[in-house]
């Protein structure tokens, strides 16, 4: 036997899992309409843009002879400029994201790769190229969308809460960063403003369980991290609801204020609402921004 | 044993362990309850947040109040608590146990001689000698023996159906010597018991033992006004109260059931209640008893006799009606007689016999016809009395002649006698005294009772026996004889004053008493009961059960009506007693019998029966503790906030329940629908069509009665509305005078409940006609058309009287036009209506019609397609071709003065048809 256990168990698990994200993101993505989407002006592609009047220093097989005979002039047919973006993608692999605040809910982490999954689905579509942060180099082609599946499925961290990833991104590209942004703050500004300095523009998606939005809490009780490294222990949770909600509005508040600063998108989604609409707003909240 | 008051503790020393109470408020207030540990993200954002109340790390006082009362329960539990624990007193010497034993011990006998074996059991346990007597038996020895001895007679001891009675026999039959007396009263005042009381008291100590449960008794039933009246009297009066009484008796198959049941309400003091209950005849004349629901003794029961029977008597007199006076009828005198008492039928033979009456009264009918005959005898052979009285007819005619009739029971002579009379010698004959074996014997004839005028029987050898009643000269003034089971009863005199002045006395109506023709007074008096022996048939025990009196022995009367006044005794038990002809009820409680408490003399200690007994509560302890305990549990799951899930559970289930139980909308719809309907129906009047479910024919009697109805606001005083369209399943038709039923081929046949809400349409007055629009392929009647076959079918369930082809001179062909053909679409199709009553009758002299007076026919049926050729559009227009040409629209014509002259007939009746007495009532009017 030449292949470890550990990463045969390891490739089984992926194995079960891959395919449902996998085909529950492209489901998703179809939702979605797509085209070719040029960059409104002539350059290298595969669509036509315009005819236009041969100057002087365009090589005779840039001529479209089959428009020229039909007048006097020389045309040059050009084409719509069809350049690939990259676009990294960093889903929050912390403990915080496998939090679930209902039984019939998924954790928050898958709700986090689907939605980075289907968008990568939809940009590969798009013919842009797509990376994992600090995973996967952005390429394009349908090989892709399995390596980043594969990576994602396998991805988990041992920390509490995440902090963006820049490496890997491209100067000038496009981010999508999928986060519950409820760590700490400092790390995310350091990510946000990193990723500016390379001139990267996105979107920041904060996916929060309803629970986390609701507080359904009451009497004593001991809160504590995903990864057991913070505790906080009340007698009655109820009373803390409000001050809780003000604290996590004032979170979402900063969050829209420092994507604002850089030029960036924010939203937040829930696992309880279709990713639908989260998926249809990342995309064009991408487009809007190129 | 350690006491609190009314508590006792069997194992004080757990007590102290309530010391520990305040320990454990200590202990539990120091600690919290447990926190739940969850796991949340969002914690980031709660770090630094601190509690507002810092008490709530202690357990809340109310938890903690929770838990010590439940753990005080636990301690008490465990510590054997025990209510009214008992306190014996000692006692010494012979020990005398008195019990009333009457009825009114029956109602708590279990707990009597539970009490009594107690104080046997006790006299046992100290050595000392007891002697238990029942003071409704009649006095005995009183010997004094070993506990032993009486123990197993005291677990057989039962209640008497009677009151204790004989106390100074009683009081006489006391040993002498001193012991110790414990009498176990049943609560009510007896007549002599002082004296008995005394004599105890100079034994010894006494102390008396009763139940403060109310007495509950039952008095006979009355008859007043047509209602049976029952009364109750309780003692003591305390609250308001309820008690229901039922009537029972034998169903027609001999079982026992309730045939009534009334509530008789004791108001707030009151001691009598009382109530009627009407019950038709035949269930009246079967009830035996009345029972007070619920109270099981002899007192609760009233035995009813025949005094609540009521007879039915039919009242027959032959021949026309003669318009005598009323005073000299010849039923006037019975009437009087027999109407307070009983029920009267008056009609003709053949009829009243249907109603199976007890009692025939013939009065001067000579003879009966063949059949009514055979009815006679056969009623009279199951036990049917059959009462006849002379008179004129009787004694002009022939019967019983030569032969003796069966339906009298004796030979006539010819003519009869007249005594006293301005043509005969002799005075008038007054009344013999009734021998020994007469019914009547024990009656006094009064002196001023005389017979005029008779008829005679002839002297047969069994004359002497049949003779029941006699003049003073021996010829027989009544005679019986026995025709199966039943008898025949001849007075030879009229019913009327007009032969003898009998029926004017009183001797009468008691005559007629004794002859069980009426019914008796409610109570027999002793002069009722007097001269016979009376036989128990049915004797009641303690608890109110009857049982066969077996071997009893029979009372004579004047004892047994003594008896009825005072109440029964040990020698003559309460049941009913059978007399010669008739049954008496001798109950425990008469009408009379007042219920009084008794009232002992202030130095004589008076216990209740329901002895305190010792209750263990150690059981009701825990279980507090326990239910505190859990109480427990659901408050610390909710201070720890695990109770939302259950509630959410909870509440989900009250929002299902409640959507369940939330009322549709649909029917209050359904009402204002009817409501809408009925105001449109009865607005004004509207023809209406029943709907078939073809839309085609639906469409064109609508049509159809559209342009009657015009045609009948044009041309008559009738101003119809819309015609509507009726469903027959679901609609009311009683607003409707007319209705037109186009009948297709293949209708469904209507439910049962439309039937007999079409059957009622007829019967109130409401016309149908049926309308087969077949005419012009087939005669109707044949049902051999489709339509002809759908309504046979229709019609076989509709209460359809029978029919005639309309005949020429029937009021239909006059009511309003002069009509002799009925067409529709079609001509010449045959109508039918209801048969005239009188088939015989002949149009009189000069007139053209016959004298048909009554009856509107209910229906109408024919083929014509009347409604085809009725039918106009909105601005009238005919709708469908009528024949050809001008005879076409001449059909037309007749077509629409049909349906005219059937909507006159419809709602003006027989009106037409009374014209023909016009020329009648001119001339008596002298014009």
């Amino acid at each position: 036997m030449t292949i470890a256990p550990d990463l045969r168990s390891r490739a089984e698990a992926l194995g079960q899992t891959l395919p449902p994200l996998l085909a529950e993101a492209e489901m998703l993505a179809s939702t979605v309409m797509m085209g070719e989407h040029g960059r409104r002006r002539a350059g290298l592609g595969d669509e036509f843009w315009q005819y236009r009047p041969a100057h002087q220093g365009d090589s005779a097989r840039m001529i479209d002879w089959r428009r020229s005979a039909r007048s006097d002039a020389h045309f040059v047919r050009e084409r719509e400029w069809q350049a690939a973006q990259s676009v990294t993608i960093w889903v929050d692999p912390a403990k915080s994201m496998s939090f679930s605040g209902d039984r019939s809910r998924a954790p928050k982490a898958d709700r986090a790769r689907l939605l980075g999954l289907a968008l990568a689905v939809l940009l590969l579509r798009g013919g842009e190229r797509v990376g994992l942060a600090g995973l996967a180099s952005p390429r394009a082609g349908r090989a892709q969308l399995l390596r980043l599946a594969a990576r994602l499925a396998d991805d988990a961290a041992d920390q509490d809460y995440g902090a963006p990833e820049t490496e890997g991104m491209v100067s000038h590209g496009r981010a999508v960063f999928l986060s519950d942004f409820l760590g700490d703050l400092g790390g995310i500004e350091a990510g946000l403003a990193r990723a500016a300095d390379r001139g990267v523009k996105g979107v920041l998606i904060q996916v929060l369980d309803p629970a986390e939005e609701e507080f359904p809490f009451d009497g004593r009780t001991i809160f504590e991290s995903m990864g057991g490294t913070m505790r906080h222990e009340t007698q009655q949770a109820g009373e803390l609801r409000a001050r809780y909600l003000a604290r996590l509005a004032e979170r979402k508040d900063r969050l829209a204020q420092l994507a604002r600063a850089v030029g960036w998108h924010f939203t937040t989604h829930h696992t309880g609402s279709p990713a639908q609409s989260a998926l249809l707003w990342a995309y064009l909240a991408l487009e809007g921004g190129r | 044993m350690f006491t609190l008051g009314p508590l006792g503790f069997a194992a004080p020393w757990l007590l102290v362990a309530l010391v520990a109470l305040p320990i454990l408020w200590l202990l539990l207030r120091a600690v919290p309850p447990a926190p739940i540990r969850r796991r949340f993200p969002g914690v980031a954002l709660l770090l630094g947040l601190k509690d507002e109340e810092a008490e709530t790390d202690k357990t809340p006082w109310w938890l903690l109040l929770l838990r010590t009362i439940a753990v005080g329960a636990l301690i008490l539990g465990f510590a054997g608590p025990v209510l009214n624990p008992e306190e014996r007193t000692a006692g010494s010497g012979p020990l005398l146990i008195a019990v009333d034993g009457g009825w009114a011990d029956a109602r708590d006998w279990p707990e009597r001689q539970a009490k009594v074996e107690a104080l046997i059991a006790e006299a046992g346990v100290r050595g000392r000698t007891v002697a238990l007597i029942r003071l409704s038996d009649p006095p005995d020895r009183v010997a004094f023996q070993t506990a032993e001895a009486w123990a197993g007679r005291a677990a057989g001891l039962q209640p008497q159906a009677w009151a204790p009675g004989d106390f100074a026999g009683w009081a006489d039959a006391l040993p002498d010597g001193a012991f110790e007396t414990v009498w176990l009263s049943d609560g009510l005042a007896h007549d002599g018991r002082d004296q008995l009381l005394s004599a105890l008291r100079s034994r010894g100590e006494v102390r008396v033992v009763e139940n403060v449960r109310p007495v509950l008794a039952l008095h006979p039933a009355g008859y007043a006004e047509g209602k049976v009246t029952v009364a109750a009297s309780r003692v003591p009066a305390g609250a308001a109260v309820s008690v229901d009484v039922i009537a029972q008796g034998p169903d027609p198959s001999g079982v026992e059931r309730d045939l009534g049941r009334v509530t008789l309400t004791f108001d707030a003091g009151a001691e009598r209640a009382e109530a009627a209950i009407d019950l038709p005849p035949e269930l009246r004349n079967r009830i035996t008893r009345f029972v007070l629901e619920g109270a099981r003794t002899a007192g609760a029961v009233s035995l009813a006799d025949d005094s609540l029977k009521r007879r039915k008597i039919a009242l027959i007199r032959m021949g026309a009606d003669q318009e005598t006076l009323q005073l000299l009828s010849p039923l006037h005198y019975l009437r009087q007689a027999l109407a307070p008492t009983a029920d009267l039928i008056e009609g003709n033979l053949t009829d009243t016999l249907m109603a199976n009456p007890d009692v025939v009264i013939l009065a001067d009918v000579a003879d009966v016809s063949a059949s009514e005959r055979a009815a006679l005898t056969e009623w009279l052979e199951k036990g049917g009395l059959l009462l006849r009285f002379a008179g004129p007819v009787l004694a002009a005619s022939d019967v019983s002649r030569l032969e003796e009739d069966p339906l009298l029971p004796v030979r006539l002579r010819e003519g009869g006698r007249t005594v006293g009379g301005a043509m005969s010698w002799g005075e008038p004959k007054a009344l013999a005294p009734f021998p020994e074996g007469s019914p009547f014997f024990g009656l006094v004839p009064p002196a001023d009772v005389v017979v005029r005028q008779q008829v005679l029987a002839q002297p047969d050898p069994d004359l002497a026996e049949r003779t029941i009643a006699a003049l003073d000269d021996g010829t027989p003034l009544m005679t019986r004889k026995a025709v199966g089971a039943g008898q025949v009863v001849l007075v030879h005199v009229t019913a009327n004053a007009e032969w003898s002045s009998l029926p004017l006395s009183g001797l009468f109506v008691q005559m007629l008493e004794r002859l069980a023709v009426s019914t008796r007074p409610a109570t027999p008096g002793a002069t009722d009961l007097a001269g016979q022996t009376w036989v128990p048939e049915v004797v009641l025990d303690a608890y109110g059960q009857t049982s066969d009196a077996g071997e009893l022995p029979g009372v004579d009367g004047e004892t047994l009506a003594r008896t009825i006044a005072q109440g029964p005794t040990a020698s003559i038990p309460p049941g009913l007693y059978a007399g010669a002809d008739r049954r008496v009820a001798l109950n425990v409680i008469g009408a009379g019998t007042e219920l009084k408490p008794a009232v002992w003399p202030s130095g004589v200690p008076v216990d209740r029966l329901e002895t305190n007994a010792a209750r263990p509560l150690k059981g009701e302890f825990l279980t507090l503790a326990t239910g505190l305990l859990l109480l427990d549990v659901l408050a610390a799951l909710w201070l720890a906030g695990r109770l939302r899930g259950l509630l959410r559970g909870a509440a989900t289930g009250v929002v299902l329940v409640l959507m369940a139980a939330t009322p549709r909308g649909a029917e209050a719809q359904d009402a204002t629908g009817a409501d809408d309907f009925a105001i449109r129906a009865t607005s004004s009047v509207v023809l209406a069509h029943v709907l078939t479910g073809d839309p085609k024919v639906d469409d064109m009697a609508q049509a159809g009665l559209l342009g009657l109805s015009d045609k009948l606001w044009q041309r008559t005083s009738i101003e119809p509305a819309m015609p509507m369209g009726v469903d027959i399943e679901k609609d009311e038709l009683a607003f409707f005078p007319f209705l037109y039923w186009p009948v297709v081929a293949g209708a469904a046949q209507p439910s049962d409940a439309a039937y007999a809400k079409l059957n009622q349409y007829l019967r109130t007055g409401g016309m149908i006609l049926f309308d087969t629009r077949d005419a012009d392929v087939a005669g109707f009647g044949g049902g051999t058309t489709p339509e002809g076959q759908a309504l046979q079918v229709i019609a076989s369930g509709l209460d359809i009287p029978p029919l005639e082809p309309m005949p020429p001179d029937h009021v239909l062909t006059r009511t309003f036009y002069l009509l002799q053909d009925f067409p529709g679409r079609h001509q010449g199709g045959q109508v039918w209506v209801e048969a005239s009553p009188d088939a015989e009758a002949q149009a009189a002299e000069g007139m053209p019609f016959r004298n048909l007076n009554d009856g509107v026919t209910p229906v109408v049926i024919g083929g014509n397609d009347w409604a085809s050729a009725w039918a106009t559009d909105d601005i009238g227009v005919p709708l469908v071709q009528v024949g050809r040409g001008y005879a076409g629209e001449q059909q037309r014509e007749i077509a629409y003065r049909f349906g005219i002259n059937l909507i006159m007939h419809v709602l003006t009746g027989n009106y037409k048809s009374d014209q023909v007495h016009v020329p009648a009532l001119l001339e008596r009017l002298g014009q």
